[in-house]
């Protein structure tokens, strides 16, 4: 009698979940058909997608490979399946592929712009993966002479003459700021580097180029097209307008007057015309100004603009950045005894980076989109090849099959950095928000 | 101080530049190579096969050049330009001349300082239709639905012909040849109108081009022409004989295949003048005594330029028409060589 209790001396054990609430079941269930009216969208949707894959994936998949010609597909077509309906002629991408990457690059000079973009790879490395030793930054700084060596071609000596520059103004800097003050060191310092690129060097590359040769082959910028340039045009303006921005943004902050309207004034200007108007500058406008017979790049002019017009943008997102820390971060560094410089490389800019890091990718993202632009003004980016294609009577009429590759492309390129920028969010992470 | 020299050095850059505008051959001789300007792309006038070299009915005009003043046709620099920024690239110096489908009209002659030399190819807008429609003549697409490239001049010509014609119709407007072909083809427009060589190109990328006609009827004159910068009359002297050598040698007969025995000398002074076997014509425009045998031997008259561009056997398929010699009934007509 006195032993009778419903006290239960051991743990039950854990009971399957419901079926209808786990596994696919159950996904589907939460998902898809939770409620009628989700249930109807679901159906609905369902519906749309199958009918648009229907009329696609035939097309993708019954397409030719092998053909010389848009009129040859459609003799295999109607051959192969005697009904009138269009498949895709893919046998285009196999004849004309290497135009779309490379351009018109001389194909026996395929690898310069392969290994141009591993050395890319390698030079971003350090800044994209912090973990990397820093001594892999050398790469970087070599790259940026590098580069253009491979892409363009010439003798060997003019990026390393132009390289000797940059040391030659660092040592000016270096030794008459010891002897005159940091502000007249780094004006001396600029003007030998500048001196030395435009006096010195020229005559110093020919000299050497004729006693040691050692070159690779020219390539003209006309031969510049394809995702060829639209990367190096999108490398360009994001490597370069970073560090600018940067610049622009604290600029904009700053209680020096000129300085401030000076940064203000650019940024304004620039994000108040659009690129397209910017490019026609580059490429029409300017020819009025420059006397006769000077030759200035057209592929380096549009590449400033791009720069200058990338910048202003990503420093209004660095100044949202800068906007959004606590002012008691700033009081901390000027109480620590920091000089402003000090103070924004260990504390402002590493937290506002941060914060700004998913505005900057995005404004990367869409530079290097916005380079097909350059098409207008008849740079052979891949839409402009496209046009030049369908130009050829072989493939006059070719339309999907050109925009389906290129948008393949750019979105492997467009997607990858967007997710790297959603794992560098989550590895700066310090969890304090 | 500083800024005085450099100043100075801008001005000395800018007269030399001045200095040096007049003489486009020498700079063209002392370079080794004529910077051509072509489009981006047009079907049959220019763009690049699959091993990147430049092909088509303008682009053997600059070939021929190439062969004339260094006997290789290869020395040319093909700059692609787009319709905006072509007359800027000319009077900058960026290009040497334009063979770029360019109307000659009054105001680019006259106002925008460009000097046409001539006239390679006449076209002018024309119309397509579906066989289906049973239309022979554009005068009979009254209430016609047309699909119309916004933006151009073929917009204009077309409200035209209709009015001069007291037809009505119902325009379409679209953006560009690649959405009109879609549009034309799906049957959204009874008519597509454009110049009449691109609406050659249009129709055959068309899946069934042989149930489209084009009309007969031609609404506007667009003389496409090789045009150099104004105030230099021996380049473009260079230029404009070029061109007449090819049409001059479709007229008497001389042929790429050909041209190398009559070069030898012929009973036909005429032929022996353009060749060079007889008097100086050549130095006369600071070429050698050849330049013509080597034009014509590098991309043949101006008919055999035609017939393996855009010629009735190529997929373009245009009929000589306009551009038959005038002894044939057409306009192509070159002034002696005397």
């Amino acid at each position: 009698m006195a032993d009778l209790s419903y006290v239960r001396l051991e743990m039950l054990p854990q009971k399957e979940p419901p079926r209808s609430s786990v596994g696919v079941q159950g996904w589907m269930r939460i998902n898809l058909f939770s409620s009628g009216a989700n249930t109807i969208l679901t159906i609905v949707a369902a519906v749309l997608v199958l009918m648009i894959l229907a009329s696609i994936l035939p097309w993708i998949f019954g397409g030719v490979w092998n053909a010389s010609s848009l009129s040859e597909c459609r003799e295999i077509f109607a051959e192969r399946y005697g009904n009138g309906t269009e498949y895709a002629c893919w046998a285009v991408i196999k004849d004309r592929w290497h135009q779309i990457i490379f351009g018109y690059y001389a194909p026996d000079q395929y690898w310069r712009p392969v290994l141009g973009f591993l050395l890319i790879l390698l030079a971003f490395a350090p800044v994209l993966f912090p973990k990397l030793p820093s001594q892999m930054f050398y790469i970087t700084l070599a790259s940026i002479f590098i580069y253009p060596w491979l892409i363009w071609g010439g003798t060997i000596w003019s990026p390393i003459i132009a390289a000797l520059g940059v040391a030659v103004g660092y040592g000016v800097y270096v030794l008459a700021s010891r002897a005159l003050g940091s502000l007249i060191g780094l004006l001396l310092g600029c003007a030998a580097a500048i001196l030395w690129w435009s006096a010195i060097s020229g005559a110093l590359t020919d000299a050497l180029s004729s006693t040691i040769p050692a070159s690779l082959e020219t390539m003209s910028s006309l031969n510049l097209a394809g995702f060829v340039l639209s990367i190096t045009i999108g490398i360009v303006a994001i490597a370069a307008s970073l560090p600018l921005a940067i610049v622009l943004a604290l600029g904009r902050q700053s209680d020096m007057w000129i300085v401030n309207k000076l940064c203000t004034g650019f940024i304004e200007i620039i994000r108040g015309v659009p690129l397209i108007t910017l490019l026609f500058v580059a490429t029409v406008l300017l020819n009025y100004f420059l006397p006769r017979g000077v030759e200035f790049d057209v592929i380096l002019r549009v590449m400033i603009l791009v720069t200058l017009f990338t910048a202003a943008y990503i420093a209004e997102v660095i100044r949202g950045g800068l906007a959004a820390l606590p002012k008691g971060q700033y009081e901390a560094a000027d109480a620590l005894g920091l000089t402003y410089w000090q103070a924004q490389r260990l504390i402002i800019l590493p937290q506002a980076l941060k914060i700004s890091i998913p505005g900057i990718v995005s404004n990367f993202i869409s530079v290097f989109k916005d380079t097909t632009l350059v098409s207008i003004v008849a740079l052979n980016d891949p839409l402009g090849i496209a046009n030049n294609i369908r130009a050829n009577s072989d493939w006059n009429g070719i339309v999907w099959e050109l925009y389906g590759f290129i948008g393949l492309i750019f979105w492997i390129f467009c997607f990858s950095m967007s997710r790297y920028s959603m794992w560098l969010e989550r590895r700066l992470q310090t969890g304090h928000h | 101080m500083k800024k005085t020299v450099f100043f100075g050095a801008l001005v000395g850059a800018g007269l030399v530049a001045g200095a040096s505008a007049a003489a486009t051959l020498d700079d063209i001789k002392d370079r080794g190579k004529i910077h051509c300007g072509v489009t981006e792309g047009t079907l049959g006038f220019s763009a690049r096969d699959s091993e990147g070299n430049h092909q088509g009915f303008d682009v053997d005009f600059c070939r021929a050049l190439g062969a004339a003043i260094f006997n290789d046709s290869d020395a040319v620099e093909y700059i692609e330009l787009s319709s905006k920024n072509r007359f800027t690239a000319l009077s900058s110096g960026q290009v040497d001349l334009l063979y770029r489908t360019t109307t000659w009209t009054f105001s680019r002659d006259v106002d925008l300082k460009t000097t046409f030399v001539g006239i390679n190819y006449y076209d002018g807008q024309g119309f397509m239709v579906p066989k289906e429609l049973g239309v022979t003549s554009a005068k009979e697409l009254e209430g016609a639905t047309v699909c119309i490239e916004t933006g151009t001049t073929t917009e204009l010509n077309l409200a035209d012909f209709f009015r001069v014609n007291g037809m009505s119709y119902e325009p379409l407007p679209v953006g560009g040849t690649t959405e009109a072909k879609a549009l034309f083809e799906e049957g959204a427009c009874d008519v597509y109108t454009t110049d009449a060589s691109a609406l050659a190109g249009v129709r055959a990328a068309l899946k069934d081009p042989a149930a489209y006609i084009i009309l007969p009827e031609i609404v506007s004159k667009e003389p496409l022409g090789p045009a150099v910068r104004h105030g230099d009359d021996e380049w473009a002297d260079v230029v404009r004989w070029v061109q007449n050598a090819l049409v001059a040698a479709e007229e008497t007969g001389v042929t790429s295949a050909n041209v190398a025995e009559l070069a030898k000398g012929t009973d036909n002074p005429e032929i022996n003048r353009m060749l060079g076997s007889e008097g100086s014509l050549g130095a006369m425009l600071g070429l050698d005594a050849d330049f013509a045998v080597r034009a014509i031997a590098a991309v043949g008259n101006y008919g055999e330029i035609f017939e393996r561009n855009i010629g009735e056997n190529t997929p373009i398929g245009l009929a000589r028409g306009l551009n038959a010699l005038w002894t044939e009934g057409g306009l192509q007509y070159s002034p002696p060589f005397r």
